[in-house]
């Protein structure tokens, strides 16, 4: 069915592929319809070639990596031909088959805390995986080996982290460990599922230049499974789209990125909000993927699809070739159409229009939040019976900001860094431990109980994850109405608002009486923002309201949430790590480091000309999904994770991982250990760094870095 | 296996949302999934058609539960004696009906008040935190380790009057706390899930979100332990009785029938499968009741669970 994909020429002569898949499919057996979770993929990697697969989650891109891995449920059925080196990895036994995996193949999970045992050092369980495969092995050979190896993976004073266990390590260090097990034998070939998902972007950058020098070292091929085409755009050679459960487009990273053939990947890419574009409206992918229990004939994309004819509804198309590039294919009837120009790429999926302003926001711009040197420490405790204070977490340590009336703040940082802390203060409405919070010019430490309570209707929040912030057990009718109960609506009027709010969202009102778990993320998303609008807020703090989203349905959401503030005059406090979305949304942005905020200005003034260091870091991570720009701009990483927030550093608290800082002659580093900067105005912006004004990080060609 | 769930996208349209457009309230939606189970019917007619035979099941029959019938001791089930009679003649039809009264009393009390004590104390525990927390925790523990049938025989002398009223005071009281320190744990990582955050950012009192969040939440747990209750109740009440506590000669319960029918279970097997089938069944339909309220209250069970 793809053979395409494995004419000769696609891998240079004589070489014969580390991994070949043909027509594999997996099918889990349930008691209704069996789902068909891969339904006949074929592909193949070369020996040190970096092949991207990408999908949403369901698509089926884990599930055939399992397969070839041979970590699959005994009850999954799995047909076709899986070929590692010329053997065929179908047919083995566990036993056969673990002597290949850790040794020829190797894996990385997604989350590294699960992926390591607690109970033994990281340095033994590396040492576990070569004397497996090395009886010659010596015990002690094997742990200096490990020690090796992490200091491979940039692990600091290996010697030390190697007696260390996984609870002392840091998400990013124990991926990082998790690569050095998976390289420890020289594995021809690694995979990687979603590796970098559960990390900060700037770990995440960290992370992807490992495994690039991982492979370098070993010469191994690389598949790495993700949903962000954006990590996919930098690094892979090869990129394969999935959709439910197949293949739907093939080719190198420039042609998919740039010709992309299949209107899925068209849609994909152009509903990614990217740092090097603003455009006002993004670009939704309506819909979600067909379920694999219960498929119906043709295209499975054709519902979703805005060029879907007749045909599209009456056979899948195959994946085939594109005319004039053999590498290129994809699975669509009309893909002709679209390389050839007479469809237009950007017809296929047109941006939406912005809608019309609802009620003018009276006095627009007045301040209605207002946080003023805001902390929160938290006491360190330890003992049992008489506890003692040991130190302080300084969680938020001195943050102010305020938020406009119809106006969008952004807070920015890496978890840990106390954005979320700070909006909990805010949402508290309670005295701070110092400093002060104003909602509408009202000072919330004055306030009686009775008038918190109606504060409440008047400042709102959107969580991060919808399936944790919705009752799993409250009907959605319920969970809605549940601000209403508060404020002693009458039932009636509930229902009416109800309604009212899940028309607004853009869900349908008769689906009130149904429970949670029958909506998909992005429908139980807007259910969240139903709840918190339905009291009639003025301010939204939104808690990474899309982070927990697939990248098509995010967009849907991102627009959702722009077209509500145009028509009811919303103010949103916007907290989230990814960069792309706050540049999209936000109109001004406060970047947070270690319980401070370090950067606040106008959204296009920072992120088009970042004064801090450590927001130059920050944008420089985020991967854009253009591997053109990807490969030709210049990253400024940052070394280390965040210092605990118990450390005492005198000075400037972001020198330990400062870029700029190393290049400073000395004696204006003597500045930064002396003196803590505070926020001060520079070119319409605050920015709190002695340097600033210091331009050797960008000016030394990161060209193309976010325009 | 979470690679299945990813991979499937559920379109369920329940059948309560098909049948009326008017969103209903919680309560609703329970009891018409709870009609639409036939588990829950078998279980409810069963237990109601026990209760009402407990009843009335002795209307027009000749014997009672006290009288000795000394022309037909040790006989054999007959059309007289419809489940036979014991070594001194008692019928064992109508001590059995008897027993049964008091022992459904006992086991409907202890088993769901002790649930319902758990549930609220733990969840109290639990959602409040900190001094109040450990003083019920304390509290829990004290009653854990006190030898609940020595402060039983403490206490006696002063309750000896309506003694198998206390016994069941008594059996509700110590036995909630196990279950209690269960649902205070699943409490404190309720509490900072982030729909609880919600409710209380919204301004929902304490009582409320304990009322409508974490008791649902919780509800698989009290209602597995009050069903299994039911029948502990019954046989606990037994071992009491066997000290001197509880239902007294000539008074009968299920439990003390059993007890002393287990011994002639060989010889004279219908002391012993009698009332013991009708206590196997008084379980059974409670634990399929239980169980089919348990999945009308959890809105993932059934269908879409493998």
């Amino acid at each position: 069915m793809t053979e395409t994909m494995i004419v000769p020429g696609t891998h240079p002569q004589g070489v014969t592929p580390v991994l070949e898949v043909e027509n594999l499919s997996v099918t889990f057996p349930q008691s209704g319809a069996d789902v068909r979770a891969v339904r006949g993929i074929s592909y193949h990697v070369n020996p040190g070639e970096f092949l991207g697969i990408v999908g949403e989650s369901g698509s089926g891109k884990s599930v055939s990596s399992m397969a070839v891995m041979g970590l699959l449920p005994s009850s999954a059925k799995i047909t076709g031909s899986i070929r590692f080196q010329g053997q065929s990895l179908l047919e083995r036994s566990d036993g056969e088959l673990s002597r290949i995996r850790g040794k020829g193949l190797s894996m990385i999970f997604q989350d590294p805390l699960s992926a390591l045992t607690p109970v033994y050092t990281v340095g033994h369980q590396i040492a576990e995986g070569l004397l497996l495969h090395d009886k010659k092995l010596s015990t002690r050979a094997a742990a200096l080996r490990a020690v090796e190896l992490l200091k491979i993976v940039g692990i600091p004073s290996p010697e030390r982290r190697a007696e260390a266990f996984p609870h002392e390590f840091s998400g990013g260090m124990r991926q990082r460990a998790m690569i050095a097990i998976a390289i420890a034998n020289d594995p021809k070939l690694i995979i990687a599922d979603e590796p970098t998902t559960a990390l900060d972007v700037t770990i995440q950058a960290q992370i992807l230049e490992v495994m690039q020098q991982a492979k370098e070292m070993t010469g191994a091929a690389v598949v790495l499974i993700t949903h962000d085409l954006g990590v996919v755009a930098g690094n892979a050679d090869r990129i394969a789209v999935m959709y439910a459960g197949k293949l739907v487009e093939t080719g190198g990273v420039d042609q998919v990125f740039h010709e992309p053939a299949m209107p899925y990947t068209i849609g994909l890419l152009r509903s990614m909000p990217s740092m090097a574009s603003t455009e006002a409206r993004l670009v939704p992918l309506e819909g979600r993927p067909p379920s694999l229990a219960a498929l119906p004939p043709g295209c499975p994309f054709a519902p979703r699809c805005p060029i879907a004819i007749d045909d599209c509804r009456k056979a899948e198309p195959a994946l085939v070739a594109q005319p004039g590039d053999p590498f290129h294919s994809a699975a669509c009837i009309r893909s002709a159409e679209i390389s050839d120009g007479t469809l237009e790429r950007a017809d296929v999926f047109p941006r939406p229009q912005p809608v019309a302003a609802g009620i003018p926001v009276e006095n627009a711009g007045a301040e209605v939040l207002s946080v003023n040197e805001l902390v929160r420490h938290f006491p360190l405790m330890k003992g049992s019976v008489f506890k003692r204070q040991i130190g302080v977490v300084r969680a938020v340590d001195g943050v102010s900001f305020d938020l406009g009336a119809g106006q969008t703040l952004g807070l920015v940082g890496e978890s840990g860094c106390g954005k979320s802390t700070t909006i909990m203060e805010v949402l508290e409405l309670t005295k701070p431990q110092h400093g002060g919070i104003r909602v509408n010019g009202i000072d919330v430490a004055q306030l009686s109980k009775r008038d918190r309570l109606k504060m409440r209707k008047d400042i709102q929040v959107v969580f991060q994850d919808p399936m944790a912030s919705i009752d799993p057990r409250l009907p959605i009718h319920d969970v809605i109405a549940e601000p209403l109960t508060v404020h002693g609506v009458s039932r009636k009027e509930q229902q009416r608002k109800v309604s009212q709010m899940m028309e607004l969202v853009g869900l349908d009102p008769e689906m009130a009486s149904r429970y949670p778990h029958e909506f998909s993320g992005g429908q139980r998303q807007r259910i969240g923002i139903a709840r918190a609008l339905v009291t009639a807020p003025k301010i939204l703090v939104l808690d990474e309201p899309v982070s927990a989203l697939d990248v098509s349905i995010q967009a849907g959401v991102i627009n959702l949430l722009a077209d509500l503030q145009q028509q009811l005059g919303l103010s949103y406090l916007f907290v989230a790590h990814d960069l792309a979305v706050v540049h999209h949304i936000a109109d001004h942005v406060a970047v947070m480091y270690l319980g401070r905020i370090v950067e606040l200005g106008a959204s296009d003034d920072v992120f088009n000309r970042p004064r801090h260091p450590y927001t130059q870091a920050l944008i420089s991570a985020v991967p854009i999904p253009d591997p053109t720009l990807e490969r030709s701009r210049r990253r400024v990483l940052l070394e280390g994770d965040l210092p605990s927030p118990t450390d005492e550093i005198p000075g400037c608290n972001f020198r330990s991982r400062c870029p700029l800082y190393t290049l400073l002659p000395e004696n204006l580093q003597q500045r930064c250990k002396d003196e803590d900067p505070s926020l001060r105005a520079l070119e319409g912006i605050s920015v709190a760094c002695h340097h600033a004004e210091h331009d050797v990080l960008i000016s030394t060609g990161t060209e193309g870095q976010c325009r | 296996m979470s690679m299945v769930e990813e991979a499937q996208v559920l379109p369920v349209k329940s059948e309560v949302s098909k049948r009326q457009a008017r969103p209903s309230s919680r309560a609703r939606i329970i009891f018409s999934k709870l009609a639409h189970t036939p588990r829950f019917w078998v279980g409810a007619v069963t237990l109601a058609v026990i209760v009402l035979w407990s009843l009335f099941g002795l209307a027009g029959y000749t014997y009672n539960a006290v009288g000795l019938d000394v022309m037909a001791m040790n006989t054999a089930p007959t059309a007289a004696h419809w489940f036979g009679t014991d070594q001194i003649g008692a019928d064992l039809y109508a001590q059995t009906i008897v027993g049964l009264r008091k022992s459904l009393i006992i086991g409907f009390v202890v088993g769901p008040v002790s649930a319902l004590l758990a549930g609220f104390i733990g969840a109290l525990a639990g959602y409040l935190g900190g001094v109040w927390d450990r003083i019920i925790v304390w509290f829990i523990d004290l009653l854990l380790v006190l030898p609940a049938l020595y402060i039983l025989i403490m206490l006696y002398p002063l309750i000896k009057g309506g003694s198998w009223v206390i016994v069941m005071v008594y059996l509700a009281v110590f036995s909630w706390m196990i279950l209690a320190r269960v649902i205070r744990a699943q409490t404190s990582s309720l509490r900072d899930r982030d729909f609880v955050k919600a409710a209380r950012f919204m301004g929902v009192k304490t009582s409320t979100i304990i009322r409508r969040h974490i008791i649902p939440n919780v509800s698989s747990l009290l209602i597995i332990d009050a069903t299994l209750g039911v029948g502990a109740a019954i046989l606990t009440e037994t071992t009491l009785s066997y000290f001197g506590f509880g239902v007294q000669p000539p008074d009968v319960s299920l439990g003390t029938l059993l007890s002393s029918g287990t011994g002639a279970a060989t010889t004279r097997p219908w002391l012993f499968v009698f009332p013991a089938a009708i206590l196997v069944i008084t379980v059974l339909a409670t634990s399929l009741a239980g169980d089919a309220l348990r999945d009308a209250v959890d809105p993932t069970s059934g269908a879409n669970r493998d």
